[in-house]
């Protein structure tokens, strides 16, 4: 009896969770449709103009450019040195494993703030190297690698070790062993790291805030037009839509590693 | 310079302080099928893996046909390996996984097919060239493994437990075609196993290893008849081991006092010279014992009663109680003469044995 | 004669050197390992421990106007010390305390919606994980932003309100003080805290709970005795997760918070930028972690050694 209330009350609250993670997002969406440059109810009327505006907005479109290509150079370079990593871990023993990962774990701790500020000395006082969208894709690289890692030995420790022994026991070498067996085994994993990345890149602010340069990363520009009244409903719909791409992008990331798990599961064994 | 395909010298390897191969040496002949066997953690998996190539030797060499092996890798070794996983590749099909290794030959396609044909033939799996792995058995996925590492031409093959995620029927029948494939073949086959029923039906020559150690290498029969020591007397099948004092040898037959069993004989075949006061044992199989109702004339005797009996189809066990012993007896004979051997519990019977059917051990 | 067998020698000593060498490499495989491991070692090493570094190191030093002085120094600690630092005391003190209302907020309501998920959802378990995950991969700006929108003086709920009559003035506390930051703490951080939760509670053997319905316990005895005990490693996981950052946070204090409702981020942003005082902001940025790694140290202390044992990352 009493269990069952227990029961109904976990799933109104389940639901009510949900309602509050969603419901304070999709109010952006909401007013980004809404004729008014207050975001005040009640509505006014319906209306594209503010996405219409996106498309002639050259700082926007220049600040979604550098984000993109951000974002494809930190996933490229996180990507590949998490999967060397990985098999470094995956694939060896030698003492100090445990220290060596914690270690490299450890930019997930550290305040960005810190991070950023100390990154901006290094650059501007030791190396004395302009900022730069390629400042931005190194701190971004420090905070990605060990997400990739994480990922990465995820999928490295799903599957049989003895696969690539067999491969160098037919008589392949280390190199053909990675392309032939290691690499395609490893590509769910090498996808999810890749689109783990680039999120955590093109979203990321306050790295990016501290090492840019003269040019701007998305979420840089978004926080420039929050300033302005005037430029807020122009935010909302940019908002929208990074909310739209990235909900796409997530649930394929999500339905592809469920299906890398489900594959491994069936053919591994 | 001897003839044989693998020679070991004196391979050590060590993990830190434990050492899991130490000082091992023999030689394995060609064309034989030779086995490693032993419990869990004997060094014998760890010995197969330094043949392999995937362990380095801390100490010592191995040859094969001759060639040192300490600088080969293992994708340049003349040997090839079925894993106790199988180690199928789930990214491509059975053909695939068959002509894994000759793919870097660059062979012309016919010949590739051509081959795998061939082999798929040889595993009897002809037809199932474009499965995948997950649509294998485990039976299937073992004789896919067995192709991938034959059709390479090794000149020896290494086999790690291959057959211990088979079921018993299964298992027997691999065994029997196990044999068959080495014979047709030819080449030295090294199998791993822990399970001695298993390497005694297979194997021209057995080695027993022991935490690293090689305790005893000879044919399947000389280790059930003659066993060198006590743990391989344990090992390989059922054994009756009384405990006991040696009191003296005369013309190749030692006496030994063996506690609440009575004074024992058993023949003295070559054991290290024992002097009397020695700890050793006189061990006897079961199948060996015969029981009767009184204490016969000659051979060894040891009275008790009779605990359970254990029915086996084609024959039984019997157990017998003796005063002061800690294991009972276990005696083994053919249901056929299920009439002679069997009695009821409790009755007072005797155990007895030819002297020539017992052994001498070292306690 | 003499010279070539000279330099004979000296090619064969390198030749063995070279081969010992290989045979060392072969020797040892985990040194392929470690090989494998070094970019990721070198990121770390020139991105991080440099960095930080370099930042203990400025907070021994002293800057007026731009110039700074390196001579080594402890007038930055001892200002942070001193009367006047109590500002500086004051903010790490009050952004330790709303990281932690923050993070209570956040682990308490995750952990039923984490429990619902473990035990109560059967057949669209992969939906719900989608539903949950999808907050956690979209932009933390994006999620702040809302709650400046939805608390603004001219925001949703101001508005809503008046619209539906409720008041007829806005309210004015709504938005730019430490209230608001922690609210949208609470909420922009609310999905990093439910996925540690989860799995540390899908993880739990079922036949663990069938055994103490077995031996008599009811549901909340059990829920008391096996299942929160078992779920502690992923519950002080999403603690941890959610609290070390928030305290250093920049974004939400300085969207959302007003003058009032500042962290210490934007102090040391501050001090690094306008205020031209970068080895006081060091010393701050150093003094903060700190705060942090005490009051971590504090927490696991108190949670007992014996039942971190289990703890995985």
């Amino acid at each position: 009896m009493r269990s069952q209330t227990i029961s109904r009350l976990l799933t109104i609250f389940a639901f009510a969770y949900l309602a509050f993670l969603y419901v304070p997002v999709l109010l952006l969406p909401l007013f980004s449709f809404n004729d008014n440059i207050y975001v005040t109810f009640p509505l006014k009327g319906f209306t594209w103009k503010w996405y219409q505006s996106m498309a002639a907005n050259q700082p926007l479109i220049d600040a979604l450019l550098a984000s993109l290509q951000v974002g494809f150079a930190v996933s490229v370079v996180s990507t590949v040195i998490g999967m060397l990593a990985a098999m470094g871990l995956t694939r060896y023993q030698f003492p100090g494993k445990g220290l060596i990962t914690s270690t490299i774990m450890l930019p997930l701790v550290i305040p960005y703030i810190i991070l950023g500020i100390s990154l901006l000395s290094l650059a501007r006082q030791v190396l004395n190297i302009d900022l730069s969208l390629w400042t931005i894709v190194a701190a971004h690289v420090l905070v990605c690698v060990p997400l990739s890692m994480l990922v990465l030995i995820a999928r490295m420790e799903g599957f049989d070790k003895s696969l690539e022994e067999a491969s160098l026991d037919l008589g392949e070498s280390a190199w053909r062993t990675f392309w032939r067996v290691t690499f395609p085994l490893a590509i769910p994993g090498i996808v999810s790291s890749f689109l783990l990345c680039f999120s955590t890149s093109f979203d990321e602010f306050v790295l990016a805030f501290f090492l840019s340069g003269t040019e701007s990363t998305l979420p840089i520009y978004m926080y420039s037009l929050l300033r302005f009244p005037a430029k807020v409903p122009g935010a909302l719909a940019l908002a929208s839509c990074i909310l739209l791409g990235s909900i796409i992008v997530i649930v394929f990331a999500e339905w592809y590693r469920r299906r890398g798990i489900q594959a491994q599961q069936e053919g591994l064994v | 310079m001897s003839d044989a395909m693998i020679a070991i010298q004196d391979v050590t390897k060590a993990f830190g302080p434990i050492r899991a191969v130490d000082e091992v040496s023999f030689e394995i002949g060609r064309g034989e099928f030779f086995s490693l066997l032993g419990p869990s953690g004997c060094g014998k998996t760890t010995l197969l893996r330094m043949l392999a190539g995937f362990e380095i030797p801390t100490a010592g060499e191995i040859l094969i046909d001759g060639q040192p092996m300490s600088a080969v890798p293992p994708n340049q070794r003349p040997t090839n390996m079925v894993f106790q996983s199988y180690a199928i590749f789930p990214h491509l099909n059975v053909r695939d996984n068959i002509g894994y290794g000759l793919v870097r030959m660059k062979p012309s396609k016919a010949e590739l097919n051509a081959t795998v044909d061939r082999a798929l033939a040889l595993i009897k799996l002809s037809g199932y060239g474009d499965r995948m792995a997950s649509q294998l058995s485990g039976g299937q996925r073992q004789r896919v493994a067995l192709a991938r590492a034959l059709v390479c031409r090794p000149k020896v093959l290494l086999l790690d437990e291959p057959l211990g995620a088979l079921d018993k029927k299964l298992r027997e029948e691999m065994q029997l075609e196990l044999r068959q494939i080495q014979r047709e073949v030819g080449i030295t086959f090294v199998f791993v196993t822990h399970d001695q029923e298993e390497a005694l039906t297979m194997s021209d020559r057995i080695a027993v290893m022991s935490k690293g150690k090689v305790l005893q290498i000879d044919s399947a029969a000389a280790l059930y008849e003659h066993p060198n020591c006590r743990e391989v007397a344990e090992f390989i099948g059922t054994m009756n081991v009384f405990e006991g004092r040696l009191l003296g040898v005369q013309d190749g037959v030692a006496r030994v006092d063996a506690g609440p069993a009575g004074e024992l004989l058993a023949p003295v075949n070559g054991a290290a010279d024992l002097a009397p006061g020695a700890a050793v044992s006189v061990a006897v199989r079961p199948e060996k014992l015969e029981i009767a109702a009184s204490r016969p004339a000659t051979g060894n005797a040891i009275t008790g009663r009779r605990l359970a009996e254990a029915y086996l189809g084609d024959r039984s066990h019997y157990y017998v109680g003796a005063e002061g012993l800690p294991k009972p007896i276990a005696a083994a004979a053919q249901n056929k003469q299920r009439a002679l051997t069997s009695g009821s519990a409790g009755e007072t019977v005797w155990v007895h044995w030819p002297v020539e059917a017992g052994v001498l051990l070292e306690r | 004669m003499a010279a070539t067998g000279a330099i004979d020698n000296e090619s064969r000593r390198s030749a063995s050197t070279w081969d010992a060498l290989r045979r060392f490499w072969r020797l040892h495989p985990g040194l392929r390992g470690l090989a494998l491991l070094t970019p990721a070692l070198i990121i770390l090493l020139v991105m991080m421990v440099a960095p930080l570094l370099l930042t203990i190191a400025l907070s021994f030093a002293t800057q007026t106007g731009f110039v700074i002085d390196r001579t080594p120094t402890l007038a930055n600690y001892a200002v942070l010390f001193a009367p006047e630092g109590k500002l500086y005391r004051i903010l790490i003190w009050k952004s330790l305390w709303m990281s932690f209302t923050a993070t209570i907020a956040v682990v308490l309501l995750a952990y039923p919606m984490a429990y619902y998920l473990a035990f109560r959802v059967h057949r669209r378990k992969l939906l719900w994980i989608i539903l949950i995950t999808v907050p956690f991969w979209t932009s933390y700006l994006l999620r702040v932003f809302a709650w400046k929108v939805i608390l603004g003086f001219n925001g949703a709920i101001n508005s809503g309100l008046i619209y539906m009559g409720v008041i007829d003035k806005p309210l004015e506390f709504l938005l730019y003080n430490p209230t608001a930051v922690t609210i949208t703490l609470a909420h922009a951080w609310a999905a990093y805290a439910i996925l540690p939760i989860y799995v540390s509670l899908e993880k739990i053997d079922r036949s663990l709970l069938e055994a103490a319905t077995d031996l008599g316990d009811g549901p909340l005895r059990r829920f008391l005795r096996v299942t929160l005990p078992l779920s502690l490693p992923g519950t002080i996981a999403a603690t941890l997760l959610v609290f070390i950052p928030t305290v250093g946070d920049y974004l939400t204090p300085s969207l959302v918070g007003g003058t009032s409702g500042i962290m210490v981020g934007n102090s040391i942003a501050a001090l690094y930028g306008k205020a031209n005082n970068g080895p006081l902001g060091a010393a701050l940025s150093i003094a903060m972690m700190l705060a942090i790694t005490l009051v971590v140290c504090a927490f696991l202390a108190a949670i007992g050694p014996k039942r971190l044992r289990h703890k995985g990352s």
